[in-house]
């Protein structure tokens, strides 16, 4: 009885997790022109609609842009800040630490929101770059802390090892510390490919011509629904599935090391 | 490639506590040096020195004939072999061996080669491209080993190397150092708190407490003439007498014994257990009644406790053909060779 009453709990808690996507991913093979009930599918005629649709196709593209750079960005300042915190000890490397952190707190409205005033008054223009710059800040806090975090005295003894053999201190960082450090600079790299590539408010603040995929969806959104919205949904969700399940093969299999 | 070690009065504060206290020490080149002591002792606040990991805070290190006390460690001419290995975990061995002679610039197929003849001097022939976390603790020491040597260092530091190792396999690493450090003839500077193990080891030992010397000297000198009461005890079992000097004489429980040489007053007389024998050779002593005797292959391990009133125990070990039984009084005796003498005031 218990048995059957957790599997329950358990089906149900997954249902209510993936129901919505599956629903999402169900209707864009809908053969009709609204994603609702009865299904009349499957047809891929909506997919070959998206895809031949350069708007869309340049969204894509620009998402994937700001994604994979704003986290090689992030990855490499979150590296070094956890490298200097981690090996040297200041005054005030506490406080240093708590101020890399704490932008992790703060609501992507607001970021957003003071990077676009910030923007505006130095007068440069809005464009993929600044939704990047965007996106660095609300990453870097997190590749820091997850860097940061698998730092200990492990590479610090490999470190001294490395010196003792007469590598320079860019050599120490690039023939041992980084590499490794390489499950925790690849798990801090794909979690901001994710996080950057799913965000909406910091790119429709800071794009205006050229826009990411979660801004092109929002203005498609406002003609009405549409399996056309159902397909690109799909699409994107097909693309994050993949970008986690390389996390998941690539670097968490690692772990012995 | 090998060099001569000069240390010049070298004092090192953590904060208020002194580490090293006004130590100076000459290792001359090739020599195999050990530095003994018990835990904080600074002999390992040493070896950070000589390796540049530690800046002291007063004195000099000059190795070869260069001063090298500001040198940061890539700088020097020493290279350590860490108590915890400090492998590289993401390269092959031969690549471990092979970074410090990939750091100097050396090629490709050059160090390969380099690196798998320190492979094979540590008896690792076959494994280069194997990672550090397929071997044991013993085959990592070996790797760490040929790593240091790889570049050919004049000094190499070793710091507790065998520390994590069981005891057998510690024995067979320690006979396969000497042969190493034979065929490289490279300076080894050695740090312990083993005494067999240093025994085993060094062309000199160079005993330390509380950040001082207490004695340097081969391993027969230290055990048999320590210099202090500490380095007696340090070096294994000891038996402690009270004893009173008068002209000469040495008045104690086991009987007068000649003190040739020592000043008059208070002192305390050391002899090692396996100076006592019940073959009445040497000097006889008072008989003593025996408490317990333990077998140990070598010898019997026999306490003893002095027939006057005043309990003295003492450890002798005896030949191991003829163990006396528990309650038999017997006639001690020690040769005058193996008395050892220090003043009260000197503890």
């Amino acid at each position: 009885m218990r048995t059957i009453l957790s599997r329950l709990y358990l089906i149900l808690a997954f249902g209510f997790i993936y129901l919505p996507v599956v629903v999402l991913v169900l209707y864009s093979f809908q053969e009709s022109g609204l994603p609702v009930p009865p299904f009349d599918g499957p047809s891929l005629k909506w997919y070959d609609d998206v895809l031949g649709d350069s708007d869309v196709t340049d969204a894509l593209t620009h998402s994937l842009l700001v994604a994979v750079g704003s986290s090689v960005v992030a990855v490499i300042l979150g590296f070094l800040a956890a490298y200097g915190l981690a090996r040297y000890t200041f005054s005030g490397s506490p406080f240093i630490r708590l101020l890399l952190i704490a932008p992790l707190t703060v609501s992507y409205l607001i970021v957003g929101l003071g990077l676009l005033i910030v923007l505006t008054r130095l007068g440069l223009g809005l464009s993929l770059v600044t939704a990047g710059i965007g996106h660095v800040v609300i990453n870097l806090p997190l590749a820091f802390a997850i860097i940061f975090a698998s730092m200990n005295a492990k590479q610090e003894n490999a470190e001294r090892a490395a010196r003792d053999l007469g590598a320079t201190e860019m050599r120490v960082i690039f023939f041992v510390t980084a590499p490794m450090l390489v499950p925790a600079i690849a798990a801090a790299f794909f979690l901001s490919v994710t996080l950057s590539w799913d965000e909406f408010i910091i790119s429709f603040l800071l794009t205006r011509f050229d826009i990411t995929l979660p801004v092109e969806i929002w203005s498609m959104l406002r003609s009405g629904l549409s399996p056309r919205l159902n397909a690109i949904g799909s699409v994107v969700f097909l693309i994050s599935v993949a970008v986690v399940l390389i996390l998941e093969f690539t670097v968490l299999r690692k772990r012995h090391l | 490639m090998t060099a001569a070690v000069q240390i010049d009065s070298l004092n090192h504060w953590f904060g208020s506590f002194q580490a090293l206290k006004n130590i100076s020490l000459e290792i001359d080149s090739g020599e195999y040096v050990t530095l003994l002591g018990p835990s904080g002792c600074g002999k390992t606040t040493l070896l950070s020195v000589l390796g540049g990991f530690l800046k002291p805070t007063e004195g000099n290190v000059r190795i070869g004939a260069k001063d090298m006390t500001l040198l940061p460690p890539a700088d020097r001419p020493t290279t350590t072999v860490f108590q915890d290995y400090a492998l590289f975990p993401h390269m092959s061995l031969r690549d471990n061996v092979g970074f410090g002679l990939r750091m100097a610039g050396v090629g490709k197929l050059e160090r390969h080669r380099r690196a798998d003849e320190k492979l094979k001097m540590v008896g690792l022939v076959g494994d280069g491209s194997r990672r550090p976390h397929e071997l044991s603790g013993g085959q990592r020491q070996r790797v760490a080993l040929a790593r240091a040597l790889a570049v050919e260092p004049e000094v190499l530091l070793l710091d507790e190397p065998l520390g994590a190792l069981d005891l057998k396999l510690r024995r067979t690493m320690q006979d396969e150092l000497k042969v190493i450090q034979r065929q490289a003839g490279t300076t080894f500077v050695h740090v312990t708190h083993d005494q067999e193990e240093a025994m085993a080891l060094a062309d000199r030992i160079v005993v330390m407490n509380a950040g001082q010397i207490e004695d340097s000297g081969s391993p027969t000198q230290v055990y048999n003439q320590p210099a202090t009461l500490f380095t007696a005890n340090f070096m294994g079992e000891i038996n402690q007498i009270p004893a009173q000097i008068t002209n000469g004489q040495a008045s104690t429980e086991l009987g007068q014994l000649p003190a040739t040489g020592i000043p008059d007053g208070e002192a305390i007389l050391c002899i090692r257990p396996e100076a006592l024998c019940n073959k009445g050779k040497g000097l006889d002593l008072m008989p003593a009644k025996v408490t317990d005797a333990t077998f140990f292959g070598t010898y019997v391990r026999v306490l003893l406790i002095s027939s006057d009133a005043r309990g003295l125990t003492l450890s002798a070990h005896l030949p191991p053909d003829d163990i006396p039984p528990i309650g038999d009084c017997i006639q001690l005796s020690v040769s005058a060779s193996a008395l050892r003498f220090f003043l009260k005031d000197r503890e």
